[in-house]
Formats: structure tokens, sequence, C-alpha cells
């Protein structure tokens, strides 16, 4: 056998000649691996010498840095110049500190103690409830509302994202008027001009997104009845074919809520449930319920997903059938006319699909009214309609799937809002434009021209967050004030309104949409406090609005005023109105779909959000374009190599990233990226799907080709960063293996017996707290909301993308992605992995300053002041969750960012080593206020960052000599198991085993 | 062939090893030194003010409470700086027309808040907490000396961590009993680490020497 080294020159001599990926031994590989395989990358599995010289080299693409000729005697000098100037450092005085009292000290503000408001993020689909942490007035800290609906206490992490967003230094600062700065009064001015002439608004045309602000909305009503001849027009970069498919079912566009927690099978049509519907929050809370470790393990339920691209939930899936996205809605037919719903035939259906559908039929059957059938939001609205009617056939209505009013029954209807709009722009009869916090310049269909067709329209006034492309092309920019700067409302996706109040006045210039919109009325100065306040009034009418106002803020929603429930009835012609669309072409399919971190583009701007790994690739900073490794081998191509994509004559080159998982001949492409004005993190990040996109055809379509037209992009990928050796990390079974023996994971139990956890080191009894973490991989989605929660609650820093290439990204805690199983449509399973506080912690004892060490309550603790950067702890840690600052990693330079950090963490400097510290400055707040009122900290009363943030509670922390706690209780369930415990690391983290419950009839040949 | 050194040669030699050591060590003790000098700790250095404020005056001979003004010092880590107002509720009625007050009347007028140079200033990734100190029993003259006597409020310990872990590995050395919080002429009894040890139970005080306690 050749040693790697040897294999690495031989492949470096033949690498011109043959591929670097063989897809065939890839196969073989996977086809005689015994029992469960678990893998990261496909390199991983096919062991190629590129991915072997990686891991072998410690750091990587350290090489080139030794390359330059520099004498000994270079080296020699510039080391000893280091070192001087290294000393030096030591010896200068702290500068002068000032403190900085009020004048008048608000009331309740104490300072050095946080104080907590309740507001809420208005996003697609309805606003998420929060309580937003603010230290002397500056927002730090956004967490979930426990009391409202949609959050149920935690959040996304588009949520935790958004302190960074609020103090984004590249927001725009100020009212522009032809590119050059003005000022709001000017604006006004202008807006009176108009208002007078305007007449009865005729040309005058609005552009928002759907809105879900019932004072935006009262104002539009009331914009529309004084100017009747104005016309308005909402549209969702993303999507919005629900309403359209619930018309197509029930005569009218109805609101559905699907209740998870009841279903026994749950159907997955293409929709992302768990990640990014409206409602995702508690439909992932309500999922996971009945398959978390410490439920029933009897009455676990069963999801399918039929998908083209992977997404979280697919990933969760106990069977996930990857096809063209087109085919879903021939298998949502064939499901429908099994279980006797008319929805035409589904003609051409390929066997295996058939055969999935027959099965899948059977099960829901044998779960009536304790079933959903979901459609997702990029199909058609013909699928969306089935899925109703096979809900209703079913008896799922009002048992899983509850109906209700719209938000806003009022909202102009348009099927093509954007086309429309564009004819009329291209006709010449939009003199006046208002643009209400949308970039359609960037994110509408190409064939539109919306750009060519905007400078058509005279007056055209742009509302927006930063100057991006649609402010270049506009006379008027007005610069939108964070969620966080305003005053506002929002009904959640269920219908629950609530109040957005501010945690803070507008850093710049930044108004509201109600204050756009009351330009234009006889009152054009008023605040968005007076014009949210006064509708709510009116709407309450009561005497003690005053009291029912202050107790809304308090609460952050207002109570009963959640939709409706409406009884609904497929209608009579929908077996007709369902027509058969034709059957899938052949070919290469295009799919769209929103990029799982920075969105439709929004929030491309947030580097936080640019460096969250994707849940499923795994990439950062970039957007590729996902193939099957099957369909990858059959074009030629290999991750990173730049292919030609061309689309119904149009044209986008891009890097190609083959994804285990993705349907064969279906390339998915992910919008958000290749922005052109915006800020700095966005721009020249990734390439431009939208440039591809038709209106007709948003989601997806056929005709897409291929070309590889050489050279590479590097892609920053963080999932080999590291490699598991045929390790067991990951434990998982089927949930009928683990009934029949509910003992199987005991082998991988923490051992306690003497001889097999022999030490050197004498034994510490922690006699007072002794804090321990439980996760639970059952109850994990990968949806990363922990992720950002950890980076802002700890200042953890942005390293950008060359940094992440040579995997030096910070993350203190990040989610591990294992596939396990067949190539093309593997197992997906997510382990978060963070500092596991092992009790024999190898990285203490190697640390030659003692700047790592443990404490008496089992944390292993990290001193910054003491760490001199020999990085030997990191080398000597088997997890490899401790981080490193190679460079000065921390913005200590830009103004805007100094408010964002948490002023309870150290803000770490260049050579320091950092990692997971379990939110010790939580823990301390805790154990202060309970020393104080001399008791002992309670269970649950100290959550950290990734704990709080977790949607599904995968993640628990607390006292291990509380008997009581449930992470106690969770450390002794039998599903738990510590990762590398042979090692004798004694962590203090145990995660629970992953339970799939697959339906026998469909079990993979395996 | 002669001898190329004297024979004192070996002498100097012999001195010059000695030297070195001595030379050495008195280095590395002039650096330990300097350290913990007052240049370097700026203990017995007042800094210039904004105001020329008088604890003195204030906390000694006219007896106000600290709490009075350091209002957080028993809930929060920052024991709290006066906002103008304070000043101003016994200000606006004497010795308004004191040009020493003049920036406080401004700041009061025009809302631009007053600048203190902070005294005791910790370095960023220390992390100290007024309340719970207060709470078990460590008075403020123990860390902060005779305030009362201070026209200009000086540092009277080095804050380096060597005294932080000087009480944290001995409370008993330094704790009092509650009520004796504020009292500025607090001495310890001569059966200080009796009484201190009881207290010690009493209050529930750890000895609280991890890291974690104040880097975070």
């Amino acid at each position: 056998m050749n040693s790697p080294l040897v294999q690495i020159a031989e492949s470096v001599r033949g690498a011109a000649s043959r591929p670097k990926l063989d897809l065939e031994a890839v196969r073989a590989k996977l086809a005689e691996a015994r029992g469960k395989r678990f893998w990261r990358s496909l390199e991983e599995i096919a062991e190629t010498p590129e991915f072997l010289a990686w891991l072998d080299d410690e750091f990587p693409s350290r090489a080139q840095d030794f390359r330059n000729a520099a004498s000994r005697r270079d080296v020699l000098r510039l080391m000893g110049g280091a070192l001087a100037l290294a000393g030096l450092t030591g010896c200068t005085k702290q500068p002068p500190e000032y403190i900085v009292p009020y004048v008048r000290q608000p009331e309740d503000v104490i300072p050095g103690k946080p104080l907590y408001f309740a507001t809420a993020m208005p996003f697609r689909g309805g606003a998420v409830g929060l309580v937003v942490e603010s230290h002397e007035g500056r927002p730090t800290k956004i967490e979930g509302n426990p009391q409202h609906p949609a959050s149920l206490g935690r959040t996304l992490a588009w949520q935790q994202a958004a302190t960074l967003d609020l103090y984004d230094p590249d927001r725009s600062q100020a009212v522009l008027f032809r590119g050059r700065i003005s000022s709001w009064g000017k604006f006004l001015g202008a807006a009176a001009e108009l208002r007078e002439r305007a007449g009865s608004g005729e040309g005058i045309y609005f552009l928002s997104e759907p809105l879900h602000s019932p004072t935006l909305i009262a104002q539009r009503q009331a914009l529309v009845n004084r100017l009747p001849a104005i016309r308005w027009f909402e549209y969702d970069a993303v999507g919005q074919e629900a309403a359209a498919g619930a018309r197509l079912a029930f005569g009218e566009p109805v609101n559905t809520v699907y209740l998870f927690e009841r279903a026994d099978v749950i159907l997955s049509l293409d929709a992302d449930f768990l990640g990014s519907m409206a409602g995702s929050i508690p439909y992932a809370r309500g999922f996971i319920s009945r398959r978390r470790a410490e439920a029933d393990r009897s009455r676990i339920n069963r999801l399918y997903v039929v998908e083209p691209a992977p997404t979280i939930t697919g990933d969760k899936a106990d069977h996930r059938l990857a096809v063209k996205a087109s085919e879903v809605e021939g298998i949502a037919r064939a499901l429908a006319s099994q279980l006797g719903v008319p929805a035409g035939g589904a003609p051409g259906l390929r066997p295996e699909l058939e055969h999935f559908a027959r099965v899948v039929a059977k099960d829901l059957q044998a779960h009536r009214s304790a079933c959903v059938v979901v459609a997702g939001e990029q199909q058609p609205a013909t699928v969306h309609a089935i899925a109703h009617a096979i809900n209703q056939a079913l008896g799922n209505g009002g048992a899983t799937v509850l109906y209700s009013e719209r938000a806003d029954a009022a909202a102009p209807v348009d099927p093509q809002p954007l086309r429309t709009l564009a004819a009329e722009m291209n006709a010449g009869r939009v003199r006046t434009l208002f643009l209400l916090g949308v970039n359609p310049v960037y994110n509408a269909p190409a064939d539109l021209q919306f750009a060519r067709a905007l400078e058509k329209v005279p007056l055209r006034i742009h509302h927006g967050s930063h100057q991006d492309e649609t402010a270049a092309l506009c006379q008027w920019h007005v610069p939108e004030a964070h969620f966080l700067e305003s005053w506002s409302d929002a009904v959640a996706w269920d219908g629950t309104a609530c109040i957005i109040q501010p945690l803070i006045a507008p850093i710049y210039e930044g108004k509201t949409a109600h204050e756009m919109l009351a330009s234009l009325t006889d009152n054009p100065d008023q605040s968005a406090y007076r014009i949210v306040k006064s509708y709510w009034q009116a709407r309450h009418g009561g005497p003690d609005f005053e009291q029912a106002w202050q107790q809304w803020l308090h609460d952050g929603v207002i109570a009963n005023t959640s939709f409706r429930p409406k009884t609904v009835s497929v209608r009579a012609d929908f077996a007709a109105r369902a027509q058969a669309s034709p059957a899938p072409a052949q070919g290469l399919e295009i799919v769209f779909r929103p990029d799982p971190c920075v969105w439709d583009g929004r929030f491309a701007n947030n580097a936080w959000l640019q460096e969250t790994p994707k849940p499923h690739t795994k990439l950062t900073w970039d957007n590729a374009v996902c193939l099957s490794p099957a369909t990858a081998q059959r074009l030629g191509v290999e991750n990173e190599d730049m292919v030609e994509l061309r689309y119904r004559g149009r044209v986008v080159h891009a890097p190609v990233w083959t994804t285990p998982g993705q349907a064969n001949d279906s390339a998915s492409v992910f919008l958000g990226y290749g922005r052109r004005r915006g800020g700095r993190v966005c721009e020249g990040a990734g390439y431009d799907a939208y440039a591809l996109r038709t209106s007709d055809q948003p989601h997806f379509g056929h005709g897409l080709e291929i070309r590889k037209i050489g050279g590479r992009r590097r892609l920053a990928c963080t999932q080999d960063h590291s490699s598991i050796e045929g390790r067991e990390i990951v434990l998982a079974a089927t949930n009928a293996e683990f009934l029949a023996n509910r003992r199987l994971f005991e082998h991988k139990h923490e051992k306690t017996s003497e001889e097999e956890t022999l030490t050197i080191y004498p034994e510490w009894p922690y006699t007072g707290y002794k804090w321990g973490m439980a996760i639970d991989l059952n109850a994990c989605i990968g949806c990363n909301s922990c992720v950002v929660a950890c980076v802002a609650e700890n200042n953890i820093a942005v390293v950008g993308k060359t940094q992440v290439l040579r995997g030096r990204e910070m993350h203190w805690l990040r989610i591990d992605r294992y596939f396990e199983g067949d190539l093309d449509n593997p197992r997906t399973y997510f382990q978060p992995m963070l500092c596991q506080q092992c009790e024999r912690a190898p990285c203490e004892p190697v640390c030659p300053v003692a700047a790592t060490l443990h404490n008496d309550e089992g944390l292993s603790q990290m001193v910054y002041n003491r760490c001199v950067g020999t990085r030997y702890c990191s080398n000597n840690c088997p997890y490899k969750v401790r981080r490193f600052n190679f460079l000065l990693y921390s913005d200590w330079e830009t103004a805007s960012l100094e408010p964002l950090r948490n002023p309870d963490v150290t803000v770490r400097s260049r050579g320091v080593m950092e990692k997971c510290s379990f939110c010790i400055q939580r823990i301390q707040e805790a154990k202060i206020e309970a020393e104080k009122q001399e008791r002992v900290v309670h269970d649950g009363e100290i959550q950290t960052a990734c704990q709080q943030a977790c949607p599904t509670e995968a993640i628990m922390f607390g006292d291990l000599n509380d008997r009581s706690s449930r992470v106690y209780r969770l450390h002794q369930n039998e599903l738990n198991y510590s990762v590398l415990t042979e090692l004798g690391t004694r962590p203090r983290i145990k995660y629970m085993a992953e339970l799939r419950n697959p339906n026998p009839e469909l079990e993979r040949r395996s | 062939m002669a001898q190329v050194f004297h024979r004192s040669a070996n002498t100097l030699a012999r001195l010059t090893l000695v030297l070195i050591v001595l030379l050495l060590g008195l280095a590395i003790g002039g650096i330990m030194g300097l350290d913990r000098s007052d240049y370097v700790t700026d203990v017995s250095f007042a800094k210039a003010q904004p105001i020329q404020f008088s604890h003195q005056h204030h906390a000694g001979a006219l007896g106000i409470q600290c709490v009075y003004c350091h209002s957080t010092v028993e809930t929060s880590s920052f024991a709290g700086i006066p906002p103008t107002h304070t000043c101003m509720s016994c200000h606006s009625q004497i010795w308004i027309d004191s040009p020493m007050l003049e920036p406080v009347r401004a700041s009061y007028r025009t809302g631009e808040p007053l600048q203190w140079v902070r005294v005791h200033d910790l370095p960023e990734f220390v992390f100290f907490n007024h309340s719970i100190h207060v709470n078990k029993g460590i008075g403020c003259s123990t860390c902060h000396g005779r305030v009362d006597q201070m026209p200009q409020v000086f540092k009277v310990a080095t804050l380096q961590m060597e005294w932080c872990l000087n009480c944290h590995r001995q409370p008993e050395m330094y704790i009092r009993p509650r009520d004796r919080i504020y009292d500025m002429a607090w001495q310890p009894p001569p059966n200080q680490l009796e009484v201190g040890r009881k207290l010690m139970q009493e209050y529930k005080v750890l000895r609280l020497v991890n890291c974690y306690t104040c880097h975070r």
C-alpha cells in the first residue's frame, strides 16, 4: 500500500489526463460499505489525492508563504524586529476613557443592565414577534417573543442577523434627488406639488411587496378613496402561487394554516415548511414535537418530501424523492386519482413515481383527518389546488389544515403584477411611480426589461434601505427606516396582529412606508407613531385605549386578532379547472430558488448571513449551479468549473457545485446574488440568476443548456474542513429498529467503569453547578438559527471568502451535515458541533501559558489575555471547534458597528484563540442575580444563545447536578451518546441519536 | 610566551558573571517594580476632570450618601454616574452663579452630557460587577479608599489582577457587615479573621478564583 504522499505525487503526475473525481468508484465504494456509512463530501469517499493532501496539510495554502526566496538572514532580521516590536506594544498605557452620564436619565434605564422590548420583524408571509435586548438604548441582540404565535420565543437566522442590517455601514444615509443629497423637507415639497396636480390620481402608480401592516393597508385604502385612479401593484420576487392555488381550489384566496403537531403523515410537494414558508417556526416546532427524543416514540410521524433541490425539509424527510420540479404536478395528480379526487390523470409518469404515489396514498388514506399534504411556494397554482382538494377529500380541513380570511382582503389581484406594470410603463401611462421597499431593477424577471421600462416613467421615487440597483435609476431616493427604528404594525401568518415599536431613533434619515404614504395626504409630515396609533385607536374604539395600547406594546401581541377560521369547500368545477398541464418536457430543467441565507437578495449585504454555510451545500459567500452527481458526470463538469447557462436566449456564467440530493437532469440556481449595487458585502458575490428568469415561468422551466467554458471559480465550502475518518460521530437508526431493541445505543453511552475511564489525572468532584448540554439530533433541522445567534451574542468576527477558503471561519458553533447511503439521493443528517466542554479536555494540558484551563463547574475556560497564539490547543482538539484569529478579523474601525457588539463579551484581537464558552456571560449574569437573592440558579433560568434561538428546542442547557433538570433527564435518555467518547474526553454535551421512520413498503434496496 | 591576560582578569571575569546575574535580576525586578509603580498604575494620581468636583466636600463634609449619586451600585455591574439632573437638583437652588459649575449648567441647558475621565479603568477583557460585591459585604472604601477625604478622586489600589486575587483568595480579610458598606471610616476589627469567616458563611461568600469569574 502506497503512503498518501506517494499517491499524491503520482496523482500530480497524472492529473492532467485523469478526471479528478471518479463517480463510478464512489458508487462502488458506497455499495460495498456494510451497515450505515456516513460521509460528508464526494471527495471524502473518493479519497481523491487532492483531498488527502488538503487534509494532510495542517495549514492549507500555507505552502506558498514559504516559497519566496527570503534568505535565512532576512528571516532572522524580520523575526528579531517582530519580537522587539511585539514587546513594545506591551509598553503602552491605557488611553484615557470617558464616562458620559445622561443629562436626564430615562426612567427604567439602569446603566449596565439591558432592557427588553417587544417588537416584530416584518418579513414575507407575515411578522415574527421578537423581544429585543437593548443596552442603554442600542439594540444588540434579538430573541423570539414567547407570546407571539409565529415565534413561540424562537427565531430563524434572518431575525438573528437583523441587528447587523440595522448597523450596516452601507445603508442609505440621506434623501437623494438626482444622485445629490437632498432632504426630507424638499421631498415633502415635491410630494405637495404632485398632490396638487394629481387630479384623480391618473398616472400615479405604486409598487410594493404584499402588505402585512393593517395601518398601511388602511392608508392605501384611504389613498385609493381620495385618488381613485391610482394603481397599486404588489409582488414578491420569490413567489406568490399559494393565493392563486386557493382561488383555483375554493374560488376564493383563503389563508391556510397547518397543524403539523396533529399530523401522523405529511406529504410535502416541494414545500420547505421547516425552513422558509410563512409560519415555519411553529410548523417546525409542531412537526418535531412528534419526533424529539423525549416524545412518545410510538406516535412518531412520517414525512414524505418530493422536491427537485434539497431543502432542510427534504433533509429531515423519512422518504425524499428527488424529482424534477415539473414532475411534482404529475405526482400530485397520480396521488389525487389514487385518493379519488378528480384532478385529471397523470399520463407518462415514471413507474417509480407511480409506485411512490401509490404507497403514499395508502399511507395517507390510513390516517384520514390526521395527515397533511402541503404544496410549495415555487409550485404552480394547480399543485396548490390539488393539495387543497386532497386535504379536503381526506377530511383534513378543520383537523390538520385550517382555512381563514386573508390578511389583506382588498389586495390587488394580479397573477403577473410586474408584467402588467411593465406594460403600463412601456405604454407611457405611468407618470409617477412609487417603489416602496422593492428592488425590481435587480429582481424582476429578465424578459420584462424592467430597467428600460422604468426609464420611460417621468417621475420615479424609490424608498429603500440601500442605494441599490433601483435607487440608481430613480430621481428621488428616500432611505427606508429599519424595522428596529420604525413604528409600524404587522400581522403574523395566522393573522395575529402586533405593534412594531422602535428600539432606537432612525440612525440616518430613515422613513417608514407610513410616512411615505402620508406625504400624499393633507397632513404630509405626520410621524409614523401618530399614524399607527391613530389607526389602532379608531379600530379599538373603546375608552380604555391607552391602557390597551400599553398592553399591546408590552406583550408584543394584540390578543384575539388571529384570522377567524372559515369553512371552505372545493368548487364544483374544480376538475374542469385543474386541467392537466403538458407532460414534462425532456432535457435539462432549470429551477429558481431563493437562497437559504440571503433569500431574494435583500439580505445580501449582511456579512453574517453571507458567511453562514448554506444548510445543504455548506457553501458560503457564493451561489452555484447545483447539479446532481450523475448529471454533472454526463455534462462532464466538476465542482467549481465555470459553465455557461443558456436559457431562452439569455446567458449567465456560473460555477458548478455537485450536490447529492439534487434531481437528475435538473439544475438549481439560487437568487439573491450577483448584486451590482447595494453595498460592499454583496457586490461581486456570486452570479445573478434573475438574469435568466422569465415572467411566464418564474420558478422552473425546460430548455436549459449547460456548456463548460473553462476556468474555475473557487467556492468557499466549509464541509471538508475536517474529515471524520470513518468514526461514529452521527448515530442513527429507524424507529422500528429502536422500538424492537431499546438498548440499541447502549454501547455508545459514556463509559463509567474504572478501567474504561482510566486516567492519570485525579478525579474532580463537581459539587456546585455542573453545566452540561444535550442536543437532540431528532429535533435539529439544520436551519442555522443557532449559528447566527452565536455570532450575534459572542461578537464573532466575519472573515470573508478568502479566509473561509483557508478554513479560517470563526464560528464557535457549526452545523455539520452528514450524508448516508446512496450517492444520488442520500439521507441527510445535521449535527450542531461546538466545544464539548470535555471534563478531560485535551486542549488544556498542552497550553504552555495556561490560557485555557478548567473551572470547578466543568467549563473549559479560554482566557484571551493570556493567549499567545501557539495553537497547540486547536491542534489537540479532536472536535475541531477552536478558532484562531489569524488576522485582525474584528472590525475595530467602522464606527457604526461599535454599538452592535455585546458589551458583556470581549472583542477578540489578532493572535488569540477562541471557542464556545457555553455563553459564560449569561451564566455569570444569572449566577450573580441568584447569589444576590441567596438562592441557586433555577433550571431554565440560563439559556445559551443557541438554545434560545433554536426553533425546535433541539438544544438544552442546564445543571447536571440538578436531578430534576431537563438536561439531566436528556442525558439519561435511551438515545444518548457522546461524540468520540472512546478518547476518554468525557464531553459535557450528549447527543440524542436520530431515529427516522421510513415506510417499509418504500424501503430502499440496500 | 607572556600571558595575554593579567592574573586580575580572573577576578574580573568572575565579577562579570556575578554582575550579569545581578543586572539581569535588577532589570527583571525593575520591570516588575515599574509595572507596579504608581506611574504605571496611576495610583495616587488625580486626573483632570471637566469640573473640580470634590468628594471631600460632598461625601465628607455634607455627608451625602454614596448611593444618592451612584444609585445603581446595588443593582447593576455599573455603580452609576449621576445625570446632570441629579447635580441640578441641589445646584438649581444653591451656588447657582458659581463659575465653577458653569459646565453643569451648560449641560443642563444644552442637553450635552458631561464627560468625566474614568479613574478606575479596567482593561476591556475584565468584567467587574459592583452589585455582587456590595451585596456580599465588600464596602466602598475597601477598594476606593477614603473617597470622603479626597478633594479629587484618585486610585488607592492598583486594580491589577494580583490585587483582585488577594481578596478573592481570602475574602475573610476584607468582608464587613452589610450595614457598614457605605461607612467610609470602617476599619477591620482586631478579630477580623474570625468575624470575616462568620460573615462569609452568613452571606454565602465563595472563594472565586476561576478565570471565567472575571474574564469572558
